[in-house]
């Protein structure tokens, strides 16, 4: 994949300079500039007209009630809808000015800058090290990778726990541990984001607060994107956050997802623009 | 309101009804009779042939093994099906491959189109297809057709007739496997920048291994106890075996064990008792030893699966 200046980058820049922040603070170039999104499964429109941007270094937090779109949108920035047979993509997703839907875009060599933690922890039934390894394998990296798999877990706080245990089976860890795990797996291919859906949503509060920390942690490094069903968990690790909503469509009948509204996480919980975002994060709604 | 609600409990009331789960009672005592049934019968018939095979097993075994066909009944042995049975299970095991690439197409990289489900169909349909059909196929195409390649009625022709008529097992079973393998591994292999084929490699053929591995098993099982292709493609009773090479014995005239238990089984009882039984025997501690070696290669790869 050509990760040369595209057409639309100048466009892309232009918007970030123009856009006014309240305190003039700098603002961290974007990552992810979505436009006009629309997700299809068959006749089903699952996600209509949205428009979001992710900055760079952030963590984006997508809330909102079940069945509003908010994991399809995720899955769109690393085009993991591909896999599914009726999914279709309008409108335009670009990274860093690329269009990830442009024909020329290889959706294996995007996977690969921009990595994805699952809603159940889905080690792979091989070693601890063989899972971490795995990326860099199928990326191409040959020789030795004890250094790639050992600084891969301990990016994700897991090293101590499991350096005397490496060989064993990645099943035979508790659920936190799985999902560190992935983290670390995901890491391991050196992305510039990480897309996590839902990924506490298995695992007990204990685990959930070492996830966060870990996210905390790691987001000097990586753009995190995060779908979470846990308004607290937004609250508390995102930069900014993202309201969808399931909308009735008149003509249809169907629900389809929509984005309510995009602002810094403290705004969307204090003082949100919507109505129905106050509704939501208040707990009246959902 | 709650509070005309007493808070007392007895242990009565806490004590299982009479009768509550009568129905879930018979049913688990009819679940245990089918069970006890379906073992008695097989012990049934382990027991008969057993009995019936003792007076050759318990005095002359080995060389029933080893000896050729013949027409005094102290000398007969096997040797010869035993020979052509190995044959068979040979070319039908060269086949696999072919079996599982169709499945892992089947389910992995076919679109979901009106062709796909019409072959998906026509292999479900193939596997209830009476083997003696896939004789005559076998007599027209690989007896008669192909004479030049099997030399006619050969352990060749019969190994492919029957690799044809195990074929379809060995899709339907392997393609299940595959379908088994979660969603989710594939996704955590595609989320990291894998290839369909890396995928497929990596994560869908070695979990799906050991349901592959079964359907094979149950597949060479049925192979080696086929009789009816065989006669129709025309297996030998008897023959003499004379000293020809290797290419010479896999297209000359053959026989499989169970063409001698059949032919075994026409011969006059008294001079011929316990022939068909200890053949029988032999045909079973095979299909044992295929299914051993199976059950041995499925535990070694779930262990390496972690599971």
């Amino acid at each position: 994949m050509h990760m040369t200046e595209s057409e639309t980058r100048p466009d892309i820049s232009l918007a970030a300079d123009l856009r006014v922040s309240p305190d003039d603070a700098p603002v961290a170039p974007d990552v992810f500039t979505v436009r006009n999104l629309n997700v299809f499964y068959g006749d089903l429109r699952a996600v209509s007209d949205v428009d979001i941007d992710v900055r760079e270094r952030e963590i984006t937090a997508l809330i909102g009630p079940s069945g509003c779109g908010k994991s399809t949108v995720l899955r769109c920035f690393n085009r993991m809808n591909d896999l599914i047979d009726i999914a279709r993509v309008e409108g335009s997703v670009l990274y860093q000015g690329i269009d990830l839907y442009d024909p020329q875009v290889d959706p294996v060599a995007v996977r690969r800058r921009i990595g994805m933690v699952f809603q159940k922890p889905n080690p792979f039934p091989k070693s601890i090290y063989d899972n971490v390894a795995y990326g860099p394998k199928v990326a191409g990296q040959k020789g030795n990778l004890d250094e790639v798999v050992e600084r891969s877990l301990r990016s994700a706080g897991l090293w101590e726990e499991v350096k005397d245990r490496l060989k064993s089976s990645a099943l035979g860890m508790s659920g936190g541990q799985q999902q560190r795990l992935c983290i670390a797996r995901a890491i391991a291919v050196n992305p510039d984001v990480l897309l996590m859906d839902e990924p506490c949503s298995a695992l007990d509060p204990i685990a959930t607060g070492r996830i966060e920390e870990l996210m905390k942690e790691i987001q000097n490094e990586y753009t995190i994107v995060i779908v979470t069903h846990n308004m607290q968990q937004a609250a508390r690790v995102s930069d900014r956050t993202a309201f969808f909503t399931a909308e009735l469509d008149e003509g249809t009948g169907q629900r389809r997802g929509k984005l309510v509204e995009l602002d810094d996480t403290g705004t969307i919980f204090s003082n949100p623009a919507d109505e129905r975002t106050e509704a939501y994060v208040t707990g009246r709604f959902g | 309101m709650a509070a005309a609600r007493s808070s007392v409990v007895d242990l009565a009331d806490l004590r299982a009804r009479k009768g509550a789960d009568i129905t879930g009672q018979i049913f688990l005592g009819l679940l245990l009779i089918s069970v006890a049934l379906a073992f008695a019968m097989v012990g049934a018939v382990f027991w008969d042939v057993l009995v019936e095979a003792w007076d050759i097993i318990s005095t002359r075994l080995w060389d029933f093994v080893r000896s050729p066909s013949s027409s005094d009944p102290a000398k007969a042995g096997v040797a010869q099906g035993i020979r052509g049975s190995l044959l068979i299970a040979g070319i039908v095991m060269l086949t696999f491959p072919i079996g599982i690439a169709g499945a892992i197409y089947l389910e992995e990289y076919a679109d979901d189109t009106w062709a796909t489900r019409l072959i998906q169909v026509t292999v479900r349909n193939l596997a209830g297809v009476p083997s003696i059909v896939y004789g005559l196929l076998g007599l027209a195409v690989f007896v008669q057709g192909l004479r030049g390649l099997t030399g006619g009625s050969s352990v060749v022709a019969a190994g492919i007739t029957l690799a044809v008529l195990v074929l379809p097992v060995v899709v339907i079973t392997s393609a299940e496997a595959v379908r088994a393998v979660p969603g989710s591994m594939r996704e955590g292999a595609y989320g990291l920048g894998a290839t369909q084929w890396e995928v497929i490699r990596s994560q869908v053929i070695p979990a799906a291994m050991p349901g592959i591995l079964t359907g094979t098993v149950l597949a060479i099982a049925r192979a080696l106890g086929e009789a009816a292709p065989l006669l129709v493609i025309g297996a030998a009773g008897f023959y003499t075996t004379g000293n020809n090479d290797f290419l010479e014995q896999l297209q000359g005239a053959f026989t499989a064990l169970p063409m001698n238990i059949a032919n075994f089984s026409r011969l006059p009882a008294q001079t011929w008792r316990g022939h068909a039984a200890a053949a029988s025997v032999v045909l079973l501690a095979m299909v044992f030893m295929i299914n051993l070696v199976a059950i041995i290669a499925r535990a070694r790869i779930t262990k390496k699966l972690g599971r």
